[in-house]
């Protein structure tokens, strides 16, 4: 079971100076799964993401990624691996067209690992902002985005690096119901691609919409791992939501 | 326009222009010219880590003095010609480029900017304190006597070696600013963070865009020794290098290798004008002035400011 593994997180512990942010936590990803990862604020979500993309370093256990060990790699060679994230604020580059964000991973990432010859890299990048519904909007000024689009952006150019594993930090914070299914409709479609997706969200009925299996993680332990429906009724889930 | 293309035309340009200005008698254009062309390098050079990348160099005087004093050093033992001493300072500033690069490119902003000024210092200090090449008493060193091409005087052959430098430094800029590096590098400017997780490998490419910058301003302050014949470390290690190479960049533009060329034009002319009409002593406050009228109205440069234009009126 283990060798199939697509992302393998072990013992991985991270500490702030005194403060432990993530302690000892366990987490695995499968080929093509749709994980979702939950947890309240400050449970420690992103400094995951952070360790397994590596722009943290954990100070203890081991992240594999096609059973090769990563945790030496910097962040741009995990992303050339086909281990991408988009981040939770998002990051245009401002001074860039939306087409041209596009075209940094595609040109520094994607080609590491797919066959794109030069010439397809814009035609690919178009596709690309066809799929988030951003087409129109190609030659825009990225900086002068709505917020609503600068997530599509960042999910956008996250899809760009072709991963195999995609981390979708909270991609729908503050989007309407509609747009909301237009997301969790793109990462499903993923999917198909074979593209496995962590999906770390607080809009749960998006997170139980998606999911194949979800992590509960509080105060940086993983305190749950399962099937959407036992996790949500889990009690020590509803504990560290609600309270006793 | 290919980068072949460029290089061709540009070089073709360069020629031509110090062909055709051999024609001028005034002795003094050749003077002046000669700054603005060194100008139009520092300036190059400078904006390809300052404005491509996004790091700003306060240490432009260190490099350019790297190159002045690796002729000094080369002339004292060797006696050696210009376009020997140009490979080796531009060398040897490349290599201590790669040196800043290591050690400071994990700083960011302001921290590095305060790092390539403490370098200038340094190496000023050092210099002072080197006897071979002159320490503070300064270096003689000699323009030779027979000058190639037929040219009446050294300084001629000084202006047009520097017009070729500044289009060679122009063409450098333009190919890495068209490259794949040039997107990586714009992507570090914008957002360093998304850059690396967008597979740049960003501290590969800050190390390589310093070293070049560091090599072009050393190979623009090789030839001048030669131009002043004598040379001391207050004047090569100036701090009106580091001031200028950033002023001119800003006010021509940052995104475009021709915004620097403007800008270094534009300053560089207005200063010999008013050295001479007025008095060298206003250059920094004009440097000033302009910039701070820049930064208010213009805050892309000229460069910028065209562009905005060109898109309102394509509308």
């Amino acid at each position: 079971m283990m060798d199939e593994a697509l992302l393998d997180v072990r013992g991985v512990t991270k500490r702030f100076g005194g403060f432990t942010a993530l302690d000892g936590v366990d987490f695995m990803v499968r080929p093509g799964e749709r994980v979702g990862l939950i947890g309240p604020n400050g449970s420690g979500k992103s400094t995951l993401v952070n360790c397994i993309a590596g722009t943290l370093r954990n100070e203890e256990g081991s992240i594999r990624f096609e059973g090769q060990d990563i945790c030496g790699y910097a962040a741009h060679k995990r992303i050339r691996m086909g281990l991408a994230r988009s981040f939770q604020i998002p990051k245009p580059f401002a001074s860039m067209t939306v087409l041209d964000n596009l075209c940094v991973p595609l040109l520094f990432a994607a080609r590491k690992h797919e066959k794109l010859a030069s010439s397809q890299v814009t035609e690919e990048a178009r596709r690309i902002l066809g799929q988030v519904g951003l087409a129109d909007k190609a030659l825009a000024k990225s900086g002068g985005l709505t917020q609503v689009d600068m997530r599509k952006l960042e999910l956008a150019r996250a899809m760009a690096a072709k991963p195999k594993l995609l981390i979708s930090d909270e991609a729908m914070a503050g989007l309407s119901a509609s747009e909301v299914d237009d997301i969790l409709a793109l990462l499903s479609g993923l999917k198909e691609q074979g593209v496995a997706v962590i999906m770390i969200e607080h809009v749960m009925r998006a997170v139980m919409k998606f999911s194949e299996r979800i992590a509960v993680l509080v105060a940086g332990r993983k305190i749950a791992d399962g099937d959407p429906q036992s996790v949500v009724g889990n009690p020590e889930v509803v504990k560290a939501y609600l309270g006793e | 326009m290919s980068n072949k293309v460029f290089a061709v035309v540009t070089l073709a340009i360069a020629v031509a222009l110090a062909a055709i200005t051999q024609l001028i008698s005034n002795e003094y254009f050749f003077t002046a010219a000669y700054t603005v062309l060194l100008f139009v390098i520092l300036a190059t050079a400078w904006n390809i880590l300052g404005g491509y990348t996004g790091y700003v160099n306060f240490g432009s005087a260190a490099f350019f003095g790297i190159g002045a004093y690796t002729t000094v050093f080369f002339y004292n033992a060797f006696k050696a010609p210009l376009p020997v001493v140009i490979v080796a300072g531009t060398l040897v500033a490349g290599v201590a480029g790669l040196g800043l690069g290591y050690l400071t490119l994990r700083l960011r902003g302001v921290f590095f900017a305060i790092a390539s000024l403490a370098l200038a210092v340094v190496l000023y200090i050092f210099i002072v304190n080197w006897d071979y090449v002159g320490g503070a008493r300064g270096a003689y060193v000699l323009q030779p006597k027979d000058i190639p091409f037929g040219l009446p005087r050294y300084i001629h052959l000084i202006y047009a070696v520097q017009l070729v430098m500044a289009a060679f430094a122009l063409v450098v800029a333009r190919s890495i600013e068209k490259s794949t590096m040039g997107r990586g590098l714009a992507a570090i400017r914008d957002d360093e963070l998304a850059a690396e997780c967008s597979g740049v490998p960003t501290l590969k490419l800050k190390i390589f865009s310093t070293m070049v910058s560091c090599a072009l301003m050393g190979m623009a302050g090789t030839t001048f020794p030669f131009y002043l014949s004598y040379i001391e470390p207050s004047s090569a290690f100036s701090l009106s290098y580091a001031v200028n190479s950033i002023a001119m960049p800003l006010i021509g533009g940052m995104m475009s290798w021709m915004g620097p060329l403007i800008g270094a034009i534009l300053l560089g002319t207005v200063q010999q004008l008013v050295q001479v009409t007025v008095s060298s002593a206003w250059n920094l406050l004009i440097v000033g002035v302009l910039l701070v009228l820049f930064v208010t109205l213009a805050p892309n440069g000229i460069m910028g400011w065209v562009d905005a234009w060109r898109r309102r009126k394509g509308r």
